[in-house]
C-alpha cells in the first residue's frame, strides 16, 4: 500500500487538442492519502471514470505522472500495478465457476492454492457466495454477478487501491444498501485505499471520508462530507450536494460587503474588493436561510412538503430562494422576510468560493 | 397454465407457406422417392422394385468410397478453415478504416460465384501457365493436379479455404465485436494472459456464431459439387468424386435414376442426421 498522487495530471481523448473543451480532464494535481475511503462525485461525463482509468493504468495520460508513493507508474500496465477494479456492469468469465471466478486473479499472480482456497472462501462469506461457489457463473442474476465483480476486486489483499466504478448500479435497492455497507466495514477490517466512483450523492456522503466532486473535467472540492455541506468550494458543489441545493443569487460588494438586491448581505468575514468584470454571487444554503422579523422582503411562492420540514419557494424579485423550515412552524403572513445565516453564507467570485 | 387462445382462422394464414414448401420442396422430394423404390428403361413404364436400390447402394463399394472422400474433405476443410478464420478474426483492426477494408477484402471470395472459382483456380493451378502451378513447379516440387491425386486433393482443399474462410473470420469477428470493453479492461485487471483471454473472455463469446459457422461450413461442404466439379472434374480417376458429383455420374452419366434416387435418398438422411447430431452436441454443451 502507498500514497497514490497525480501530478500535473492533463488527458484528452483527441490527438491533438486544441481548445479548452477538448481536454477531458483538465490539469490537476491531487493526493490519495493511504488507507483513505474516498468517493469520486460527479454527473455523468465530467471525468470521474477517466481518472479512475488513469490511476489504474487502462488509459495513459496526455501529461502528467502517476505516483504510487515513490514510485512513478505512469507508463506500467495495469496487471503491474497492483491494482483492483470493479466495473459499472458486471464482468465474469462464463465458463468458469464462480469460485474459479474468484480464485482467477490469485492464480493468474502464482499465489500457492492453499491461500488462494482460504481467501476465496473469506470474500465469499463476506458476500453471502458461499452456496453458488460450485455454480457455473453465467447462470447467475445481474446481482449475483456484480458480487463476483466486487468479490475479484476484493480477494487480493496486498493491493495499492481498490477501485469501483458506479459498482452499485445494476444491483436492487435494497441489496445497494447491504452492499455498500459490507464495503464500508470492509475498508474498516483491511485498512485499503478505496475510490469508490458515484454520481449519487447519498452513496458518496454515507460511502466516504473524503469526497472528490468533480466538475467538467475539474477536481473542484476535495473535502469531507461536511466540508462539502457547509463550505462548498464552488457553487456547483453547492448546487450538486444537498437536497434542494444551494440558493446562488448575484451580489456586489462595497467596502467589503456583499449586497443583494440593494440590501446588505452580513457574511462571516469580510470581503475584499474584487475587479469589476468578474461575476460575484453569494451563496447560501436552504438549511440556514429562516424567517425574520426584518431583512430581505420575499413573497413565498410555494412550499412543498417534505415530511420533517417543509421546502418554501419564495421570491425577490426576479429571484426565487428556497429555505427550509422546520415541521410544524408556521409560516408568516403577509409581508415575510427572510434572514440569511451570517456563518454560512459565502461570497463567489466567477463561481469559486472567495476567503 | 394460462389457456392458448384457439382460433382456427390462423391455418389459412400458413396455407401460403405450406403451398409454398409443398412446391419447391415435398413434391420434388416425393417424386424422388417415387424413382428410388422403382425401374424404368424409358416411354414412362415403371417396375416395382421395392428397397432393392437402397440395398445396392448401401453395399456398394463404389459409394463407401465417395462417402469416405466426402467426410475426409469435411473434416480436412473444418480443421484449417476454423481455426484460421479465427485467428484472421482476432488479428483484424477493432476501429479505424482498416476495419471496412479488411471486411471488403474478406468478404470478395464470398461473393464470386461458385463456377467461377472453380475455373480460376483451376486456370492459376495449372502446372504450364497457372501461377500457382508454375510456382510449386519452379520450387522443385513435382505438382500437377490434373494427374497426380495428392496434388488434386491439395488443390481442392487450398480452393475451398481461399473460399469460405471468410464466411468464418466474418461470423467469428462479429461475435469478437460483440464483447464490451469492460471485459479487457477487467482481464488486464486481474492480470490474465493474452491465452488466458482468448480461452476464457473471447472463445466463450464467440461459441454461439462458431456453432453457426461450423454448421454452415459442414452442411456446404458436404455437398460441395461446383467447385471441383470445375477444377478436377472428380478425378483424375475417381480421387476427388465426392458424394454429389458421383450422384450426378450416376443419375445423369449412367442414367441409373432409381440407384440414384435411392443415393439422393440417403445422402440426404446422412447430411440430417449429422446436423441433429452435432446441433444436439452443441446445445446440449450450451445448457450445461
Amino acid at each position: 500500500m502507498s500514497e497514490i498522487s497525480l501530478r500535473e495530471l492533463r488527458h484528452s481523448y483527441l490527438e491533438t487538442p486544441q481548445t479548452d473543451a477538448d481536454w477531458a480532464l483538465k490539469k490537476m494535481s491531487v493526493d490519495w492519502s493511504e488507507g483513505g475511503a474516498y468517493a469520486l462525485l460527479g454527473p455523468s461525463g465530467c471525468g470521474k471514470t477517466t481518472l479512475l482509468n488513469i490511476i489504474s493504468g487502462l488509459l495513459t495520460p496526455t501529461e502528467g505522472e502517476v505516483w504510487f508513493g515513490d514510485r512513478n507508474v505512469t507508463d506500467i500496465p495495469p496487471d503491474q500495478r497492483n491494482i483492483a477494479q470493479v466495473f459499472q456492469f458486471p464482468v465474469v468469465y462464463d465458463t468458469m465457476t464462480v469460485y474459479e471466478n474468484l480464485c482467477f486473479p490469485l492464480r493468474n499472480r502464482g499465489i500457492p492454492a492453499a491461500d488462494v482456497d482460504r481467501k476465496v472462501r473469506e470474500i465469499a462469506t463476506m458476500l453471502d457466495l458461499d452456496e453458488m461457489l460450485p455454480r457455473r457463473a453465467s447462470g447467475l442474476t445481474a446481482d449475483g454477478k456484480q458480487k463476483i465483480s466486487l468479490g475479484r476486486g476484493l480477494v487480493r489483499s496486498d493491493v495499492n487501491v481498490i477501485m469501483f466504478d458506479e459498482p452499485l448500479t445494476v444491483i436492487d435497492p435494497h441489496l445497494k444498501w447491504v452492499l455498500r455497507s459490507k464495503l464500508k466495514e470492509l475498508h474498516q477490517r483491511i485498512g485499503t485505499t478505496m475510490i469508490y466512483v458515484t454520481h449519487d450523492q447519498t452513496e458518496a456522503l454515507t460511502f466516504a471520508d473524503q469526497v472528490v466532486v468533480m466538475h467538467e473535467g475539474t477536481v473542484v472540492q476535495i473535502g469531507t462530507p461536511v466540508d462539502l455541506f457547509e463550505r462548498p468550494r464552488h457553487t456547483f458543489v453547492g448546487h450538486f450536494i444537498g437536497s434542494p441545493g444551494m440558493n446562488v443569487l448575484p451580489c456586489e460588494i462595497e467596502n467589503g460587503t456583499p449586497f443583494f438586491a440593494g440590501r446588505p448581505v452580513p457574511v462571516g468575514h469580510s470581503i475584499a474588493y474584487r475587479d469589476g468584470t468578474e461575476r460575484l454571487e453569494i451563496g447560501v444554503r436552504p438549511e440556514f436561510i429562516s424567517f425574520a422579523a426584518d431583512g430581505i422582503p420575499v413573497e413565498i411562492v410555494k412550499v412543498s412538503d417534505a415530511g420533517r420540514y417543509s421546502i418554501v419557494d419564495a421570491r425577490h424579485g426576479a429571484h426565487v430562494i428556497k429555505l427550509l423550515v422546520p415541521e410544524g412552524e408556521s409560516l408568516p403572513a403577509d409581508g415575510a422576510h427572510i434572514h440569511f445565516d451570517p456563518g454560512h453564507t459565502q461570497v463567489y467570485a466567477d463561481g469559486w468560493m472567495v476567503n | 397454465m394460462a389457456t392458448k387462445t384457439q382460433n382456427p382462422k390462423a391455418w389459412l394464414f400458413v396455407l401460403p407457406v405450406v403451398a409454398l414448401v409443398a412446391f419447391n420442396a415435398l413434391i420434388p422430394l416425393m417424386t424422388v422417392v417415387n424413382y428410388s423404390v422403382q425401374e424404368t428403361f424409358g416411354d414412362n413404364v415403371f417396375f416395382w422394385e421395392g428397397v432393392k436400390w437402397f440395398e445396392q447402394v448401401l453395399h456398394s463399394e463404389r459409394f463407401h468410397a465417395s462417402l469416405l472422400r466426402q467426410l475426409m474433405f469435411t473434416s480436412i476443410i473444418l480443421t484449417i478453415e476454423v481455426p484460421l478464420g479465427v485467428a484472421i478474426a482476432l488479428s483484424m483492426p477493432k476501429k479505424g478504416v482498416g476495419v471496412s477494408v479488411c471486411l471488403v477484402l474478406m468478404a470478395l471470395p464470398l461473393l464470386i460465384p461458385w463456377n467461377v472459382v472453380g475455373a480460376m483456380w483451376n486456370i492459376f493451378a495449372l502446372p504450364d501457365i497457372g501461377l500457382l502451378g508454375r510456382m510449386i513447379n519452379g520450387l522443385g516440387i513435382d505438382y500437377n493436379f490434373t494427374q497426380q491425386p495428392g496434388a488434386a486433393w491439395f488443390t481442392t482443399v487450398m480452393m475451398d479455404v481461399w473460399h469460405w474462410t471468410s464466411l468464418v473470420v466474418l461470423l467469428a469477428y462479429a461475435g469478437l465485436r460483440s464483447i464490451p470493453d469492460a471485459y479487457y479492461q477487467a482481464a488486464k485487471i486481474d492480470g490474465a494472459t493474452p491465452w488466458a483471454v482468448f480461452r476464457f473472455i473471447q472463445l466463450p463469446k464467440m461459441k454461439r456464431v462458431l456453432t453457426i459457422a461450423i454448421l454452415l461450413r459442414f452442411m456446404d461442404s458436404f455437398m460441395i459439387y461446383t467447385e471441383p466439379f470445375v477444377l478436377t472434374g472428380g478425378g483424375p480417376g475417381n480421387t476427388t468424386t465426392f458424394l454429389s458429383i458421383d450422384l450426378v455420374k450416376i443419375a445423369l452419366g449412367q442414367f441409373d435414376l432409381g440407384p440414384a434416387a435411392a443415393m439422393s435418398l440417403i445422402y440426404f438422411l446422412i447430411v440430417l442426421l449429422l446436423c441433429w447430431i452435432f446441433y444436439t452436441l452443441m446445445m446440449r454443451h450450451e445448457a450445461q
